[in-house]
């Protein structure tokens, strides 16, 4: 058995290792993709491992080097940290069987490099969700940046080129801006960038100045896609599906939110936060992003550009949950970061489904196409239901304590939004349910019968929208984490 | 007979001698034998003398035993045996670089010429960063420069000698300017070497000659050293120059005329003295922002690759002047590092650019079009290049960039920390304009057959594309040398 020490240090060698192996097996596609997934289920294990630890109390912490005197590559599991991992390996898994159906029955190119970055990613994000400080942090973030852009302009061509430049600038020059100047201040003002329960800034600077220093670090988190640097999540799309699945609606997506909670809970420290009353702008600005979000994916016919901006609402939610800095509403933030995750790649996966079998990509050409891939659809409304907040699927629980927790800090902007922004939500989604299942299909001389896409497609939708499911029956370790992380 | 104390003197000795040996050898394989010999001593030299003084502090050497100030003086500091190191280390690398890289770029018959020439600069720029002597320097910087043209003008292209003469002009004036500077300071302090002067020159602090000698060094030096605005000679030099010479140039030369400024401003006229009475801060500060960002944006509008990374070249050097115009520690020590840093990875990418030359036939964006499929590794190398350029944390660049913010939060500036981070997405720009050409652009017909990268060419380049990402996550040796370095020279203050 792994201690958990060598279990952190794994989490990060297993992927890469898999990328060596995977590189080497390129010409190999079936021993290829047998590596990605034995390497993806390898590291859930490993993730696994340190889930009863980090339950028990214990924060393990590996130190690897110094990068500057006394500043140095660190990483600790903390119950945040620990339950992005989990949610990242897990989804791998079931990503990695649904872009191998996907990638062959779209007959795509160069497949060696794009399961190479996969896993490269996947180390990235266990790098950021185990950082012990914001170095560290900052680090695994760009990391990230870097080995998801091969997979954002997979295809090589003009469109994927200029929606690569998106992604890539605004990442890049929000972090560079923004967080790398605040990441200097931090180390300057507090002499540590540790991640440390109560933060290490209290008593440091006047409120204005961390309310300043607060906007430079969300801002400069730009993965969390608030406005008004929201644009590249829309612009990525262009990636193929699994990749907007994995990546934007989980890995990427998730650092970002993640990245912000833990700044706030660890670097500021949430009593502090709240003594200079430094968040408040952020509350209200997360507000909005959610509301115009939710109104330009009203407008969006594309299904993925529609689920792109329904993903920066989404995002926004954690963000304004995280900034009220009541308990309750925390809580609600560390649990729609998995909510939201099994929501949104089921939802992307179905996108992708429809692409693969019936090449459709727009909103008003899936009538009646429920009739014809059931299961897609099926998993669809199920997670429609929990981008909602309808019981029986996990969002409800993660709306319910955000929506507690404002209530209890009596922020009546922020409850106003989430109720609008339930109808919102209910607004752009049931519509594509409905047209799917109760609004016939043209007829159409030139359409071509098909029926569900590739059984491991199928396969890997079915699995997350259950995942959306059970999540909603028995949530307990998520809560069980989140409430580690306020009460340590 | 016991070597190691005589190490400072056969730092220099050496590489001077294998000069004219190289010519009296003739053959071009002899030839590059006793360069490559020279320069790995130069190298091992230089690294023992590192440690030597990081063990037991500065070394004096006394040449020809005559003591300190009548005699000329090596002087070994943690500065001066950093920059020894980089230069030395370098040349050690492009050497063995440049036997298969002329064999394309360099008439044969002048290939004897080419290592006389290149252990001659390399002999000149070792002895401007040894010596305690003012006068010395001079006499070596005129080594180094005289060889530098000829190096510049070997290139086959016909411009290559209107640019090796274009930097004659401007590198005279330079030398000019330096020793007019020198003879004003030996006018007034009665010395030449260099510790002597800066301790005789508090009795005639302040007194225009000696400010005339300020400016006079400031400008010679600056010429050299490429700051904005006086950076014309530079691009021309490094596009046409054979790729060899670009690689060690763009690494050592400009970085060695850096160490020059930082020993006239801190050693002999002492910091307080050149900030305090002139308001020489504001004036680098501004002459780096200029360059930082003039620089950059030219780089971005440059249709040849060797030619964008030579105003790349002039950009750093402004992050370089902006660390020394902070006069503190964490700014010197920001100074010092990105001398290094910036040395290894522009030395780095100017090797890969020869190998895009040798493979592709040229180094324009026209030309190498899907770079990235026709030579995967190389392409990837320049990419690991431009993501130090921008400071990507994980490369040497962002060590640099680091402690230049650290430098510019401690004096409050906020403007200045936006400042520098917007001026690494410049380069971001000029770097995201290879990737473009490289990776999304489909090849042409005429790069079908690119020549396999001979080994003695390969190697090196991936040694020091390896050291780029090394310094960037170890930086032991860098900060922790550059910090005492910075330290000592800020102790200095009389």
């Amino acid at each position: 058995m792994l201690t958990p020490e060598q279990a952190i240090v794994a989490s990060m060698v297993v992927p890469l290792a898999g990328a060596l192996l995977i590189s080497l097996a390129g010409r190999a596609p079936n021993l290829r993709e047998a590596i990605t997934l034995v390497t993806s289920v390898i590291l859930l294990g490993v993730v696994l491992t340190l889930l009863p630890v980090v339950l028990g109390g214990a924060r393990p912490q590996v130190i690897l080097f110094s990068l500057l005197p006394g500043l140095q590559i660190d990483f600790r599991v903390e119950p945040l940290g620990m339950l992005f991992a989990l949610i990242a390996s897990g989804l791998w898994i079931v990503n990695s069987l649904y872009s191998i159906g996907y990638m062959r029955g779209n007959k795509e190119a160069h497949q060696t490099r794009f399961f190479v970055c996969f896993a490269l990613a996947l180390a990235a994000t266990m790098g950021i969700a185990f950082s012990g400080n914001l170095l560290t942090l900052f680090i695994f973030y760009e990391l990230l940046t870097l080995s998801t852009y091969p997979l954002v302009t997979h295809h090589g061509t003009e469109k994927a080129r200029d929606g690569g430049l998106v992604y890539l600038g605004l990442l890049l020059s929000t972090s560079t801006l923004f967080l790398l100047p605040a990441l200097v201040f931090i180390w300057y003002i507090a002499g540590t960038t540790d991640f440390t329960v109560g933060g290490i800034l209290a008593d440091k600077l006047k409120p204005g100045e961390l309310a300043f220093l607060l906007g430079l670090c969300v801002f400069g988190i730009g993965k969390a896609a608030l406005m008004p640097f929201h644009r590249w999540l829309p612009a990525a799309m262009v990636a193929p599906t699994p990749v907007s699945a994995l990546l934007h609606a989980v890995a990427v997506v998730k650092a970002g939110v993640f990245s912000v909670v833990k700044v706030i809970v660890y670097t500021f420290g949430i009593e502090t936060l709240a003594l200079a009353g430094a968040s408040h702008w952020l509350v209200a600005l997360a507000g909005f992003t959610i509301i115009a979000a939710s109104t330009v994916a009203l407008t969006a016919d594309n299904l993925k550009r529609r689920l792109a901006y329904s993903t920066i609402s989404q995002l926004s939610y954690v963000t304004m949950a995280a900034a009220l800095l009541a308990p309750l509403s925390l809580i609600g933030a560390v649990m729609h970061i998995a909510a939201h995750a099994v929501g949104k790649i089921t939802l992307f996966f179905a996108a992708g489904a429809i692409y693969t079998a019936a090449h459709k990509t727009e909103v008003s050409q899936l009538d009646g196409i429920g009739r014809r891939m059931p299961w897609t659809m099926g998993a669809f409304a199920i997670a429609a239901l929990s981008m909602i907040g309808l019981p029986p699927a996990a969002g409800f629980i993660s709306k319910w304590y955000m929506l507690s927790g404002a209530m209890d800090a009596q922020h009546w902007l922020a409850v106003s939004v989430i109720i609008l922004s339930t109808l919102l939500n209910a607004g752009y989604f049931l519509p594509i349910v409905y047209r799917a299942f109760f609004v016939l299909p043209p007829a159409d001389p030139h359409g071509h019968p098909h029926g569900e896409a590739p059984l491991l497609m199928v396969v890997a939708l079915t699995a997350t929208a259950a995942g959306t499911v059970l999540l909603f029956f028995f949530p307990d370790v998520p809560l069980a984490l989140a409430r580690q992380m306020i009460n340590p | 007979m016991n070597l190691a104390p005589h190490l400072p003197a056969l730092q220099v000795v050496i590489p001077l001698i294998a000069a004219p040996l190289t010519v009296l050898l003739r053959r071009r394989s002899v030839a590059f034998g006793v360069a490559l010999a020279a320069s790995w001593a130069a190298f091992v030299i230089s690294i023992l003398l590192w440690m030597q003084v990081a063990q037991s502090g500065t070394i004096s050497y006394a040449i020809g035993s005559w003591p300190a100030p009548w005699g000329i003086e090596y002087r070994v500091d943690r500065l001066n045996s950093f920059v020894l190191v980089l230069v030395s280390g370098i040349a050690a690398l492009v050497l063995p670089y440049s036997r298969a890289s002329i064999e394309a770029e360099v008439s044969p018959q002048q290939h004897y010429l080419f290592y006389t020439m290149f252990v001659l600069c390399l002999t000149g720029l070792l002895g401007i960063t040894i010596t305690g002597d003012a006068f010395n320097i001079f006499v070596f910087l005129e080594v180094s420069s005289l060889s530098t043209y000829v190096l510049i003008a070997l290139g086959r292209d016909r411009r290559a000698l209107f640019a090796g003469y274009q930097y004659l002009l401007m590198g005279s004036i330079g030398a000019t300017f330096l020793v007019i500077g020198i003879g004003l300071l030996y006018l007034m302090t009665g010395t030449l070497n260099l510790d002597d002067m800066g301790q005789r020159i508090a009795s005639v602090q302040g007194t225009r000659p000696i400010l005339a000698a300020l400016a006079f060094i400031t400008v010679g030096v600056s010429l050299k050293l490429a700051l904005f605005p006086l950076h014309q000679w530079l691009p021309n030099a490094y596009t046409f120059a054979p790729s060899a010479v670009s690689a060690f140039l763009a690494a050592t030369a400009t970085k060695v005329a850096v160490y020059v400024l930082l020993r006239f401003y801190f050693t002999v006229f002492g910091e307080s003295a050149v900030f305090a009475k002139l308001p020489m801060e504001e004036m680098m500060l501004l002459l780096a922002l200029a360059g930082m960002f003039a620089a950059s944006t030219l780089a971005i509008f440059q249709t040849d690759l060797k030619r964008l990374f030579a105003y790349s070249s002039v950009a750093q050097i402004g992050y370089i002047i902006l660390g020394m115009s902070f006069d503190s520690v964490s700014g010197l020590t920001a100074s010092i590092v990105h001398l290094f840093n910036h040395g290894v990875t522009k030395g780095a990418i100017f090797m890969l650019l020869g190998c895009v030359t040798l493979g592709m036939g040229g180094t324009s964006l026209a030309r190498i079009h899907g770079l990235g499929k026709r030579m995967p590794l190389t392409s990837f190398g320049i990419v690991v290049g431009g993501l130090s350029l921008m400071g990507v944390p994980g490369t040497a660049g962002f060590i640099s960039k680091w402690y230049l913010l650290l430098a510019a939060l401690e004096k409050g500036q906020w403007w200045l920390v936006f400042a520098i981070v917007l001026s690494s997405l410049l380069a971001a720009a000029y770097v995201w304009r290879f990737v473009e050409v490289a990776y999304f652009r489909e090849p042409r017909k005429d790069t079908e057959n690119v020549a396999a990268m001979p080994w003695l060419m390969s190697i090196p380049t991936a040694i020091l594309v390896i050291a780029i990402v090394y310094f960037g996550l170890d930086t032991s040796f860098t900060i922790g040398t550059a910090t005492d370095a910075a330290a000592s020279l800020i102790r200095g203050r009389p």
